[in-house]
Formats: structure tokens, C-alpha cells, sequence
């Protein structure tokens, strides 16, 4: 666990209690280091912080030309599981790692609080 | 089968949860008492909606009501659940065979024959599609159920056959709303244009390109297998993104007031027609 706030780990608590969710990580989204985090063992949580903030940036700034505006949410789908994340107006990445089956907008719901509580 | 009908609706007032709305919804439907049908099928639907025969029976009441748009999701979605539902496959071949595209309806035939080799009404079906007829394949087809076809007629945009000319020919959104990337972000097709009417199709590929592949890299050092999808939310609407083949990328953008799910969808189906065009060849 990454040195943080007190605040961060209540933050990442609000989404690795969500059954299915395999961790939680905070990451910067300018530089894509790992902020605080919660992750199952295996999970290379810098490797994924660094893709992940990249695909955010690209995403933003697709999403911007295309003129939907910033994302608010974003769901990285795959066969096995899933990547969620929510960007918060300060410049970090709340990034969920998920089972296929997960419920998906309970996950929504409790990155969108931790993003509150990150800021 | 009025008795079996009352036997039926008793068994499943007994037990809501159980399967026997399915047998029941077709026999309503194939009495003709198709706002009951729909009930029961509706019903089933929101306690079951991972069943495929349940998004099977929904859609041929929703055909049987005339209601092709929704009949064609249902089955679409069937289809999604799983690959090689017969009724699923049959249903849209009927679908594709109303708005005169034959050449789909037969390829959903013969899918449908590779999933049900022994079903006469399949072969009947193909062979009088393979051979163009119309009003005879309306015929074989009713036995899909649903009403004997004449002439092919307009439908749901979704459901229109596609041109080969252009990727995404007859899909809602064709004009402005779906795009179509190789993986360095060169526009193969489709076109996009931002809410004041701009076009913006240029600059969104050159910063969507690299983007399949960093998804693709993210989910395997997950462990997650291949990605599939990528849905996103901005302030002022959606889009998704998927990947029609390895190297290529499909983008499709709508307001924010079409839902998250119904967006999955039209990209699945954006993502089927991107497939087929690039595999037919016909962007060189």
C-alpha cells in the first residue's frame, strides 16, 4: 500500500467493497504514478496506472474534439473482466479493476463518491 | 390449447419464476392474443434477461406487432447471448428479408443451418433465398411465426441493408455519428461532427490512434483476455469504442439522452457491419 492520506484508503474502501471488484487504485493522471492503492496480489498496479492514464488522456481529448465534453466515466470492457474509471476535476484517476460479472453501475456510484472524497 | 393456456398461466402465478412463461407467451402469441403475449414475455424477460429464448419470444411478439426495430434489438441481443440461436438467426433473416436484403437474410439462414442441420424450415427457407424468391421465402419463413411476407418494405434504420459502398450504410447515426479507424488512427470510414455542426472526424482519429492498442496492452496485463469495448460518458454525451478486428477501431458518438446500454448496442451492431466491410475488401 502506497503511502497517502488517511482519507485516500476510506476513498478506495467505498470500491473494493463492492463484490467483484478485484481493486482500487488512485492514480495521477498527468503522469500516470500510482497515488494510493488496493489491489489483489498479481496486479501490477504501476504498469496499469501508466496504461491507464494514458488511454485516459487520449480518451479526454478525443472526447473533447468530438465535443461530448471531458469524461465523466469510463468502462474498459474485456473478456474477462473489466478497468472503470472516473477522473476527478483535480487531475486524478479513480480506477476500479472488476470480475466480468460485476455490477457495473454500483461501481459507477461508489467511484463517483470516491472521487468526491479524492477531489 | 385454451386449456393449456389456463393450466400454464396457473403454474406460473404459482411460481413467477419459473420457465413456463416461455411456452406460455408463444401460445398466447400464436392465438393471436398479443398484448397478453407481450405481457407474459415482458415479464419473463426482466426476471430472466440473460435467457436467449426469452429475448427470442419477445421479439416475435414485438415482429408479430409489426414493431421491427425493437423485434430486430431483441434478437440481436439473443444473439449476443448466444451465437448460434436458431430463432434468433431465423428472426432476422425474416427482418432482413422484409427490407429486401436477401443476401443477409441468407446468410443468417445458412448460420442458422450450421446450428440446426436437421431443421426442415431452415433449408426450405434458404433454398428459396438462395434462389431470390420473395413471396415463397415469405411463406417459409412464416414459419418463423410470424405473418407471411409480400413485398419488402422499409424498417427500422438498424435493420436496412447495408451498401457496400459505404461501411455504414443504413445504421442509425450513418452520416456523423460512427467512424471507422485503422489502427494509426486513419479514417476508413463513416464521418463525425461535433454538436455545432463542425466537422471534427480528422482530429478525434488522430487522437483515437494508438488507443485499441492500449487497451489491448492494459487488459492483457490484467489478465483479462481481449478487450471488447470501451464506453464512456462525457458532460455533453456518450461513445464507445470497439474493435471490429485486431487493427482497427470503431467509434460511435450520441447525445447523452441515448442510455449507456442502447449505445453498446448500436456499436455491436456498427462493429458487425465494420467487420463485414472490411473483410469483404471493399475500403480498397
Amino acid at each position: 500500500m502506497t503511502t497517502a492520506p488517511a482519507g485516500y484508503g476510506k476513498a478506495l474502501d467505498l470500491i473494493t467493497r463492492v463484490r467483484g471488484v478485484r481493486g482500487a487504485m488512485l492514480v495521477s493522471a498527468e503522469d500516470g504514478i500510482v497515488v494510493a492503492e488496493q489491489l489483489m496480489e498479481g496486479i501490477k498496479g504501476p504498469a496499469v496506472s501508466a496504461l491507464a492514464a494514458s488511454l485516459a488522456t487520449r480518451l479526454r481529448r478525443a472526447m473533447e474534439a468530438a465535443g461530448v465534453g471531458a469524461s465523466l466515466f469510463w468502462h474498459l470492457q474485456a473478456e474477462q473482466g473489466a478497468l472503470l474509471v472516473v477522473p476527478t476535476p483535480g487531475g486524478t484517476l479513480v480506477v476500479a479493476v472488476a470480475e466480468p460479472d460485476v455490477n457495473v453501475g454500483l461501481v459507477r456510484l461508489e467511484l463517483l463518491r470516491a472521487a468526491e472524497v479524492v477531489g | 390449447m385454451p386449456d393449456e393456456i389456463k393450466t400454464l398461466s396457473s403454474q406460473l402465478a404459482q411460481d413467477p419464476a419459473s420457465l413456463v412463461f416461455l411456452r406460455l407467451g408463444e401460445l398466447l402469441r400464436q392465438k393471436g392474443q398479443l398484448d397478453t403475449a407481450h405481457r407474459v414475455a415482458l415479464t419473463g424477460l426482466e426476471r430472466h434477461p440473460h435467457l436467449p429464448d426469452a429475448h427470442d419470444l419477445y421479439a416475435r411478439i414485438l415482429a408479430d406487432k409489426h414493431d421491427y426495430e425493437r423485434a430486430f434489438d431483441e434478437w440481436d441481443m439473443a444473439l449476443r447471448i448466444a451465437p448460434d440461436h436458431v430463432g434468433a438467426l431465423k428472426g432476422l433473416a425474416f427482418l432482413y428479408f422484409k427490407v429486401g436484403d436477401v443476401q443477409q437474410a441468407a446468410a443468417h439462414l445458412e448460420a442458422a443451418q450450421r446450428a440446426a442441420p436437421d431443421d426442415p424450415g431452415v433449408a426450405q427457407a434458404l433454398a428459396i433465398a438462395r434462389g431470390g424468391g420473395t413471396g415463397e421465402m415469405g411463406a417459409a419463413a412464416a414459419s418463423r411465426g410470424t405473418e407471411a411476407l409480400t413485398e419488402p418494405e422499409p424498417i427500422a434504420p438498424a435493420a436496412q441493408p447495408l451498401e457496400e459502398a459505404r461501411v455504414f450504410a443504413g445504421l442509425e447515426g450513418a452520416q456523423e455519428g460512427l467512424l471507422l479507424l485503422d489502427a494509426s488512427g486513419r479514417v476508413l470510414g463513416g464521418a463525425l461532427k461535433d454538436p455545432s455542426g463542425r466537422d471534427v472526424t480528422e482530429a478525434v482519429a488522430a487522437y483515437l490512434a494508438g488507443v485499441s492498442q492500449e487497451a489491448a496492452r492494459t487488459v492483457k496485463l490484467l489478465g483479462l483476455g481481449k478487450w471488447t469495448g470501451l464506453a464512456a460518458e462525457g458532460h455533453l454525451g456518450h461513445v464507445h469504442l470497439a474493435p471490429p478486428t485486431s487493427d482497427a477501431l470503431l467509434l460511435v458518438v450520441r447525445d447523452r439522452a441515448v442510455p449507456m446500454g442502447r449505445l453498446a448496442i448500436i456499436a455491436q451492431r456498427a462493429a458487425l457491419a465494420a467487420r463485414r466491410w472490411l473483410e469483404e475488401g471493399a475500403h480498397t
